[in-house]
């Protein structure tokens, strides 16, 4: 009843063409950004901003990345970890080393590392498809590794490879608070993600979508296969590289090469399959299920001890934890393949009829 | 030279082990197109149960047994509650499936039988071979050379059941097509609950080959991060592939980490079987081994 596009007619092509073509989208839309913009940093607490939301929307913000490489592009990759540890590390290197660098560059020029070296590392893509090239971006994931490790250079020669994150300043204002933090983390995502909204619409998006459904006969058609998969590469690793400079500097302040092992790229990869591989929306989705999911688990454990007034070993709770993780991945792959954004479709097409059956 | 052909033995028979965990990946996908992730803690999950009932007081034998028919029982328990919903989703969701299913073995096995790192003794020490180190003083390990017979054993043993037997005849014929070989009239489902129970052996084999050599604990999971480089190399299809490409990887990883390591600042063997497997793959983009794939339009 609410949620109707009855009565709303399009004049022009760029307003049929415009990205919520439904005013109640529209409203829906603004009426959540007033809300993080303004609402969630006056109301939530330093916990819920530092350790929940900022790193949900960094993760997010990774997500989306690699949904440019994998969900739009077809190119599965299992180093969305490395680029993000690249974009990290050289954001770092380019505080300490350049004057005067502003904070906003610095992150610019922590993703365009990320991006040359998810240039060079999506070379293979070239010639090698699917599970081969997934296996073939584990390389990149451990020698990215190993080299930040390895080579003292990236850590300004610390003895254990941590950096700790410079002070933000942005106009002669520090970031130091959570909220400041967090607005400045929003501020990146909400800009990007627009970006990338956009980007998925273009021609570029399209010639994406065209190698993910079918290469040779997108190359057919006349898309240059390597210009396109290598820019592919490029756009997902400059994403990952700009979540990882913010993992840094807004989320964690002190890094080490190890808080971007395989783990986390396998997170951001189950991400992009629960929140749903090819859409924008899903990204977040995904992002904010599995930020929150263990949160939420831990809490129910805690609540089974209190209700049942025994202290169950820890071991015990991690691992029921992992078995329940596991199971309900599982069981979301079963019954929902595409995803959480697929979901809010199908809701989406109830509440067009809601409250009448046809 | 003798030392030479010392690394080059010993990265022989480390690439065997593993070629052994490889080989349970290359019968899942041959025969059911499914990337099986959890095969590293399935053999986590085979050598913790052998183990810790040998640990009971159980017989050799017995225990073997169980955990053989306890295989048995968990592939025929992913085949029914995991792959068969999922039939005909794309490769990633399968992917994505079975590393779900990684956490919950993990989870399973920890809960069962505890965390705690155990060593295994099969009755084969783990020294030098006597006489070769004394006449041509080249330490190769006694128990590498078990391991290369076991897989040398277990190989042949697959090539059989493949080749000679009705049932291989039907895995091929899945492994060729699914929907040609259900119109002949092969039971898809059994078979695939054959190919995971036969995966599940293989990696119980590969769990006490590797529970000896580093003692059975949580890294065992990490094996399977040892196998994928040999995988891309001989080709996901091929059982030969695996043996092939893990004698590669081996010898050349630890010639590179004896050789080139010092140069570089060590810790090498991380990233080297990967690139490797690269360098082969920019030649012959589906492995050594693995089927040619015709693009059509």
């Amino acid at each position: 009843m609410l949620y109707r596009e009855a009565g709303q007619f399009k004049s022009t092509y760029s307003q049929d063409q415009q990205i919520f073509p439904i005013l109640q989208d529209r409203i829906g839309v603004l009426a959540l950004l007033v809300v993080a913009f303004v609402v969630v940093p006056l109301v939530g607490d330093q916990y819920w901003l530092s350790a929940l939301i900022t790193p949900f929307l960094i993760l997010a913000l990774a997500t989306l990345g690699l949904n440019i490489l994998t969900g739009y592009a077809g190119q599965l990759s299992l180093g969305t970890a490395a680029f993000m540890g690249v974009g990290a590390f050289m954001t770092y290197n380019a505080m300490l080393r350049i004057p005067h660098m502003p904070i906003l560059g610095a992150f610019v020029i922590g993703g365009l590392c990320a991006a040359a070296v998810g240039i060079v590392f999506g070379l293979p893509s070239l010639r090698i498809k699917g599970l081969y090239l997934a296996v073939a971006t584990l390389a990149c994931q451990f020698f990215v590794l190993w080299a930040l490790n390895r080579v003292g250079w990236f850590s300004n020669h610390s003895s254990s490879g941590v950096i700790t994150a410079q002070r933000i300043e942005m106009l002669g204002y520090g970031v130091d608070t959570p909220a400041a933090k967090y607005l400045l983390t929003l501020a990146i995502v909400a800009v990007m993600a627009l970006a990338a909204k956009n980007l998925m619409r273009s021609e570029t998006g399209r010639a994406f979508m065209a190698i993910r459904d079918m290469d040779v006969a997108a190359s057919v058609v006349g898309i240059p296969m390597m210009k396109t998969k290598l820019l592919a590469f490029a756009i997902s690793s400059f994403y990952c590289g700009v979540a990882g400079a913010l993992y840094a500097y807004t989320y964690l302040g002190t890094v080490e090469p190890e808080a971007f092992t395989l783990d986390l790229s396998f997170r951001v990869l189950f991400m992009v399959i629960i929140g749903g591989a090819g859409s924008i929306l899903g990204s977040f989705l995904g992002a904010g299920f599995i930020t929150l999911f263990p949160i939420f688990l831990n809490l129910a454990s805690r609540w089974l001890e209190n209700a049942l007034g025994i202290e169950l070993p820890h071991a015990v709770v991690s691992n029921s934890e992992a078995i329940i993780f596991g199971g309900l991945i599982i069981f979301f792959l079963i019954v929902e393949p595409n995803g959480l954004a697929r979901l809010w479709q199908i809701t989406k097409e109830k509440l067009r009829l809601w409250p009448f059956p046809h | 030279m003798t030392f030479f052909i010392e690394v080059v033995a010993g990265g022989l028979l480390a690439g065997v082990m593993y070629a052994l965990v490889a080989l349970g990946f290359v019968l899942i996908y041959k025969a059911s197109g499914v990337f099986n992730f959890a095969q590293g803690s399935m053999v986590f999950f085979a050598a913790l149960t052998f183990v810790s009932l040998t640990e009971r007081g159980w017989n050799l034998w017995l225990a073997l047994a169980v955990t053989f028919l306890a295989m048995i029982v968990l592939g025929i328990v992913i085949e029914r509650i995991v792959l068969r919903p999922l039939v005909n989703q794309p490769p990633i969701t399968l992917l994505m499936a079975t590393i779900g299913l990684t956490f919950v073995l993990e989870g399973v096995s920890q809960l069962m039988w505890g965390s705690q790192p155990h060593g295994l003794e099969l009755g084969i020490p783990d020294v030098p071979i006597e006489w070769l180190s004394q006449k041509w003083n080249i330490n190769i390990s006694q128990f590498d050379l078990f391991a290369a017979f076991v897989a040398g054993v277990l190989v042949a043993v697959l090539a059989v059941l493949f080749q000679k037997t009705r049932i291989g005849r039907a895995l091929r014929a899945v492994a060729d097509d699914h929907q040609a070989a259900l119109a002949v009239g092969i039971p898809l489902q059994h078979i695939w609950a054959i190919v995971w129970a036969t995966a599940g052996f293989v990696a119980l084999v590969a769990g006490l080959m590797w529970g000896v050599r580093n003692g059975v604990q949580y890294a065992l999971t990490f094996t399977a991060l040892k196998a994928l480089p040999v995988l891309i190399l001989g080709g996901f299809e091929s059982i030969l592939g695996a043996i092939v490409g893990g004698l590669i990887i081996g010898a050349s990883e630890k010639v590179a980490e004896v050789y080139l390591g010092p140069y570089v600042g060590g810790g090498i063997e991380s990233w080297f079987a990967y690139i490797v497997a690269l360098l082969f793959l920019l030649v012959r983009p589906e492995g050594l081994f693995g089927e040619k794939h015709i693009d059509r339009v």
